[in-house]
């Protein structure tokens, strides 16, 4: 606590007269970058997949093309099935939303009553299974990548749709069960203590207690879980590669860009698969935040 | 009663217990072994029925193989830069957006933009963005700048700037990485910042101190508990990122970092047994930095 003694300078110092000139400058300069360097790419991609192809080669400075231009058939293109003479990206979402719901549902079941679990009960173990759940949080997925390869080759679930289910509930579940802990903290005990004397078993107290006052959380979790999965790209490419009918949105727009297929196109796709995270996000952003910043304040 | 909530706690937790344990832990245990092995992917059929001799050459093989330091220098640059990078910007953002005024909603909603946006359509936009032939980074710099032909962002290992090289792909790849996280960084200081009591900024004002003071001597201090935390949960995710580099570049332009590396090992050349110990060595450097953090903290503790 020096450091506070030093500090003592008389108001109207020339430094304060500086710095009062001066951060007002930078803090507004960098809200501009701030602004400009986050939804300016969105932007940019959003444009150019409305743009005909010969036009953005022509003039890819022309970002802003007039109204009367726009061309939403890149769309169109994209998502209609590869027999249509598309790329299939509506059938490669439908294979993410089998996936990514398929996670969000056993990721809250277990979550719910792990969470429960370590919040509400003293059992043997209780703190090594934590410790674990930190770890996985913290593996690389690339070295899980491995063995998870030869693992899932050998018993046949590479390349079926619910061996990624399982990967990214081991992935997401740590995640899940930590966000929820800290809205079952705030449920009051002594609620579920006068439940118990008036003859519920524990399961009963976390549905009809635990779980309605603690929905908020339980549906933003949810919505995070969701995320996850829908974005996920490496055990995609390295499970379902080979098997373009599998094939998930992040694969999809991925392997798209290999082919020779216009940018336009590619935007197109881009943006589609982001719209869904995008609905998501505004569905929950206050929820989300708050699960996820809950252990920032400590 | 105490047998009965053990006994519920447990059965609580099994099923998740059961998930992580198949497909995280025993997987990482199987790695272990197979970096010891002989191992191709095409072996993966007869796989356990043939004997087995377990080997070094492996790590052996991996340590001495071309490229094998620069992948690892590479990955330590990478994960240190992007970890500064991402901490400073959102530290910076988080001190801007502090104060309220007219529509900070909306740009603290806009800040998350890079953070929701799924990784793919991400890098399919920067892609175009630095495209040689119609994206808009070179077509203002050949209209504005006067650049004499297009710099190709993602596959140039070095470009001499005023005699300078410059690694261009991975100055291009980190700063990705950094709009990437930084928003996370963001997130988690200004939740922080919620928290930092009124009384003790309002008293260090009165005393007379200068913004950039209040900051040195008042701010930061509350803060360096989520910065460091930040800080090491960004190395590690950075140290083993796959994804966002392998989607922009492909290792091209001396960005090859171990995570690609275990891929191309896994997938061109098919073997198990490298790829397994590839990944070894990235969590034994991992772990490294990871004892270093705890030792740190414990330290503080103490003091």
């Amino acid at each position: 606590m020096t450091g506070v003694a030093t500090v003592r300078k008389p108001k109207g110092s020339t430094r304060h007269r500086i710095e009062n000139r001066a951060i007002p400058i930078l803090r507004w300069t960098l809200i501009v970058l701030t602004v400009l360097a986050c939804a300016g790419p969105l932007l940019y991609g959003v444009l150019l997949s409305v743009r005909p192809l010969t036009q953005v080669i022509n003039e890819p400075l022309a970002i802003f093309p007039p109204l009367s231009e726009l061309d939403f058939s890149s769309y169109a293109t994209a998502l209609k099935d590869e027999s249509q003479g598309g790329f299939g990206l509506a059938r490669f979402m439908g294979n993410t939303l089998y996936v990514a719901i398929g996670t969000v549902i056993l990721a809250i079941l277990c979550s719910v009553l792990g969470a429960y679990a370590a919040v509400r009960l003293r059992f043997f173990g209780r703190d090594t299974v934590n410790g674990m759940f930190l770890g996985v949080y913290l593996f690389p997925g690339i070295v899980l990548a491995v063995p998870l390869f030869v693992v899932f080759s050998r018993i046949g679930l590479r390349g079926e749709l619910i061996g990624l289910v399982l990967i990214y509930l081991a992935q997401t579940v740590p995640v899940a069960l930590y966000m929820l802990r800290n809205y079952f903290l705030a449920v009051p005990e002594s609620i579920e203590e006068a439940a118990m004397i008036d003859g519920c078993s524990r399961l009963q107290v976390i549905r009809r207690i635990v779980l309605p006052t603690a929905m908020p959380g339980i549906i933003s979790t949810g919505l995070y879980v969701f995320m996850i999965a829908w974005n996920e790209f490496l055990y995609a490419l390295l499970f379902l590669a080979d098997d373009r009918d599998r094939w998930t949105v992040s694969l999809g727009v991925a392997q798209l860009s290999d082919f020779a297929v216009p940018a336009t196109v590619l935007m197109a796709g881009s943006i589609a698969m982001t719209i869904p995270i995008v609905i998501v996000f505004i569905m929950a952003q206050r929820l989300l935040l708050t699960g996820l910043t809950a252990g920032a304040e400590k | 009663m105490a047998r009965r909530e053990d006994l519920t706690g447990r059965a609580l937790v099994t099923p998740t217990v059961l998930v992580v344990a198949l497909v995280v832990l025993l997987p990482f245990l199987a790695s272990v072994v197979f970096a010891f092995l002989d191992l191709d992917v095409i072996d993966i059929g007869p796989l356990g029925t043939g004997s087995i001799e377990f080997t070094l050459a492996n790590f052996t093989a991996a340590v001495t193989s071309s490229g094998f330091w620069s992948a690892l220098w590479t990955t330590l640059i990478y994960a240190a830069a992007t970890t500064i990078g991402s901490v400073v910007v959102g530290l910076a953002v988080s001190l801007a957006l502090r104060k309220p005024f007219r529509g900070r909603g909306i740009i603290r909603g806009l800040v998350l933009v890079p953070y929701v946006l799924p990784v793919v359509a991400a890098v399919m936009i920067w892609q175009q963005l630095l495209n040689t032939q119609y994206g808009v980074v070179n077509a203002l710099g050949e209209q504005f700048f006067g650049w004499t032909e297009p710099i190709s962002f993602l596959s140039t290992t070095s470009q001499d700037l005023a005699g300078i090289p410059v690694p261009v792909t991975l100055i291009v790849v980190v700063l990705f990485e950094i709009w990437k996280s930084a928003p996370l960084a963001y997130l988690f200081i200004t939740a922080r910042l919620l928290a930092v009591p009124r009384d003790t900024e309002e008293a260090a004002l009165i005393d007379g101190a200068a913004p950039s003071q209040q900051l040195r001597y008042v701010l930061l201090p509350q803060l360096y508990g989520v910065l460091a935390l930040l800080g090491v949960l960004r190395f590690i995710w950075s140290f083993q990122n796959f994804n966002d580099i392998y989607l922009l570049t492909g290792g091209a332009g001396g960005t090859q970092v171990l995570a690609v590396r275990v891929y191309e090992e896994l997938t061109t050349q098919g073997d198990i047994g490298s790829a397994s110990a590839l990944g070894l060595i990235m969590m034994v450097v991992l772990s490294v930095f990871l004892l270093i953090y705890v030792r740190m903290s414990r330290k503080e503790v103490s003091q």
